[in-house]
């Protein structure tokens, strides 16, 4: 179903100005949580930059956003946006076609996401830092932003999105999965397209962002919804289409570097849910005591999870399964079956710390610094963990529901590979049931 | 017809292991008391195991800062000062597992303070490992009962 036939949604695209009201909200809210871990309290609860980054974001973002609109965080996010600016020279007009700053060209052999997925594990091992304490929230986010800033002077279009971000890597991932594309509506239209404006760039706006050709894409994971293409093509050839969950993963992905996505993925989420959530306090000690031995064991313990044993027991499995295809090849492409999984486990495992803790969002949002503030008299919430009796039906209900995805999606892959999807499933099973045992 | 008979068959399956009672044999109840440490951020011990109907007492002794101890479902909580012991008492009357968490901000991983208490067995655990199996099995009933080749709203290549 093709939602820019709705009356208002498709105006209110191709102005600018409705995603520029968002966009400025945002970019307030982002550099207030900056400052806010900066000079706010140092106690995590009480700051701002960490219950609104940490609880209120993340909760939206894995629990609704990234399920139901894919990349839609990404159409409203102010990271890249001061670097988009400066890198353009305008925030609104329509662009003038000499290229400000370098405008190189992003080189070859980091055109994947192995950057994205380094700089996720990056955070990811220091987590239970990142997690906590609101000036090192607030060093990242800014971090963030002028990587951003700089990569846009050096770069032609985002590189820091399509390339580095370490939460857009998994927000592309998991993209996929979504009921929305962003898609082309007639091939022969853009075959005829004279300069191809969705990526050139036009008077009525800019060539891809995210440096891809709307023409040709397949999938939802490079596209960042920014919405250039729906104000650049001449040919009203863009659709926004509601579609079944999960469609661009029966066509199985074959790179290598979207593989590991899935496992670093999967593997982070049960390791955040036996470290956080689980009852072993000497685990909490070594992840969060960065630097200590003991840290550095889990760290080790971390990536050969990664990168070791559950890509070494997954490969194990499919290596004598009978296909034309070399093993690598049909590594990449089982590994999408893992894709809803590892959806549906970062569901389960922020359930539980989004439910426990979204009471810290009222008290924070009276008193966004922890300096004793009531602006909106909610200040004195008291700590009380929600829907604590739905917790655990609504977490199996997300992983039984994960591994049926998982191995339906197992099974097209198998189809499409000419494989069998046993030991897919299996794998699935075996990791869905660790995953309970972690979280219930 | 064959197939939709089966699936029947495991979604009813499915509902039974999900919310059929168990009730076990009833264990005589006890009196039990649990002295646990509480330091930043960990309780010893950690995971604690009664039946159900017994009377439960949690000594909480802090050896840092002040330290509380929540318990997830039953909406219970004690606090104790750093040296001093505090005491919470209930009678354990709802079967499961449940976490038990600090809820006096005690530093930077105090969300994360976290320890499980189980009254009798895990029951959503095995359920859930229950309706895991069902699942499976009936993957083997789903598959190729639908076409796999979508049609997609508009093709691309
Ligand atoms: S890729 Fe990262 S920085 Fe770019 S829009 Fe998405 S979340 Fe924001
Ligand atoms: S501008 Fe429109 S018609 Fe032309 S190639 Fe791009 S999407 Fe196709
Ligand atoms: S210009 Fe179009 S294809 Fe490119 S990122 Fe934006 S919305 Fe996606
Ligand atoms: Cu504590």
């Amino acid at each position: 179903m093709e939602l820019t036939r709705l009356p208002i949604l498709k105006p209110a695209l191709k102005s600018r100005y409705p995603q520029l009201a968002v966009f400025i909200v945002m970019l307030a809210g982002y550099i207030f949580a900056i400052l806010a871990g900066f000079i706010g309290t140092p106690v995590g609860s009480r700051n701002f930059s960490i219950v609104f980054v940490w609880i209120a974001w993340w909760a939206i973002l894995i629990l609704v956003a990234v399920p139901f609109f894919g990349r839609g965080w990404c159409a409203v996010c102010p990271i890249p946006l001061p670097g988009e600016w400066l890198q353009r020279g305008a925030v609104l007009n329509p662009p003038d076609k000499k290229p400000k700053w370098l405008n190189l060209r992003w080189p070859k052999f980091l055109r994947n996401i192995w950057l994205q997925n380094i700089s996720f594990l990056l955070l990811a091992l220091f987590s239970s830092v990142l997690l906590t304490t609101p000036n090192i929230t607030a060093i990242i986010l800014a971090a963030m932003l002028f990587a951003a800033i700089g990569l846009s002077m050096v770069f032609e279009r985002r590189s820091f999105c399509r390339y580095l971000c370490p939460v857009g890597g998994f927000i592309g991932l998991y993209s996929q999965t979504a009921p929305i594309e962003l898609r082309i509506k007639e091939k022969q239209v853009c075959v005829v397209c004279d300069g191809k404006p969705c990526y050139n760039g036009s008077q009525t706006g800019y060539g891809c962002p995210w440096d891809v050709f709307p023409g040709g894409l397949r999938k939802n994971t490079y596209c960042g919804l920014c919405m250039e293409c729906i104000r650049t093509c001449p040919h009203d050839n863009i659709a926004i289409n509601l579609r079944p969950f999960s469609a661009d993963l029966a066509k199985p992905s074959a790179r290598i570097d979207e593989a590991f996505k899935a496992f670093i993925m999967l593997a982070s989420a049960m390791i955040y849910a036996g470290v956080l959530l689980g009852p072993w306090g000497a685990l909490k000690d070594a992840a969060y005591n960065v630097g200590t031995s003991a840290w550095l064991i889990y760290a080790i313990i971390f990536l050969a999870i990664i990168f070791a044993v559950l890509p070494g027991f997954f490969a194990l499995g499919i290596l004598k399964t009978k296909s034309a295809l070399p093993l690598k090849q049909r590594f990449a492409s089982f590994a999408t079956a893992l894709i809803p999984l590892g959806l549906m486990f970062w569901v389960a495992f922020s359930l539980s710390f989004v439910l426990t803790n979204a009471s810290y969002i009222l008290a924070s949002l009276s008193d966004p610094l922890g300096l004793g503030w009531n602006l909106f008299g909610t200040a004195s919430t008291a700590w009380k963990p929600m829907l604590t009796s739905i917790l655990a039906p609504a977490q199996t209900l997300a992983l039984v529901g994960g591994l049926i995805w998982s191995a339906r999606t197992a099974q097209k892959a198998a189809n499409e590979i000419k494989s069998s999807s046993i030991p897919v499933i299996t794998f699935c099973f075996i990791v869905t049931l660790v995953m309970l045992w972690l979280l219930l | 017809m064959h197939s939709r008979f089966f699936l029947l068959i495991l979604i009813i399956a499915g509902l039974v292991v999900a919310f059929v009672p168990l009730s076990f044999r009833p264990i005589a109840p006890q009196e039990r008391t649990f002295r646990i440490g509480a330091r930043q951020f960990a309780y010893s011990p950690s995971e604690l195991k009664v039946n159900p109907g017994d009377k439960v007492t949690i000594q909480l002794v802090s050896t840092d800062v002040v330290h509380g101890l929540y318990i997830d479902g039953y909406d219970i909580s004690i606090e104790a000062d750093p040296g001093q012991t505090a005491a919470l008492n209930f009678f354990a009357d709802k079967p499961g597992s449940f976490r038990f968490r600090c809820n006096v901000t005690c530093g930077a991983m105090h969300p994360f303070m976290i320890g499980k208490l189980t009254v009798g067995s895990n029951q959503w655990l095995y359920r859930s490992i229950g309706l895991s199996i069902i699942a499976a099995i009936s993957l083997f009933f789903i598959r190729s009962t639908r076409p796999s080749d979508r049609q997609l709203p508009i093709t691309i290549y």
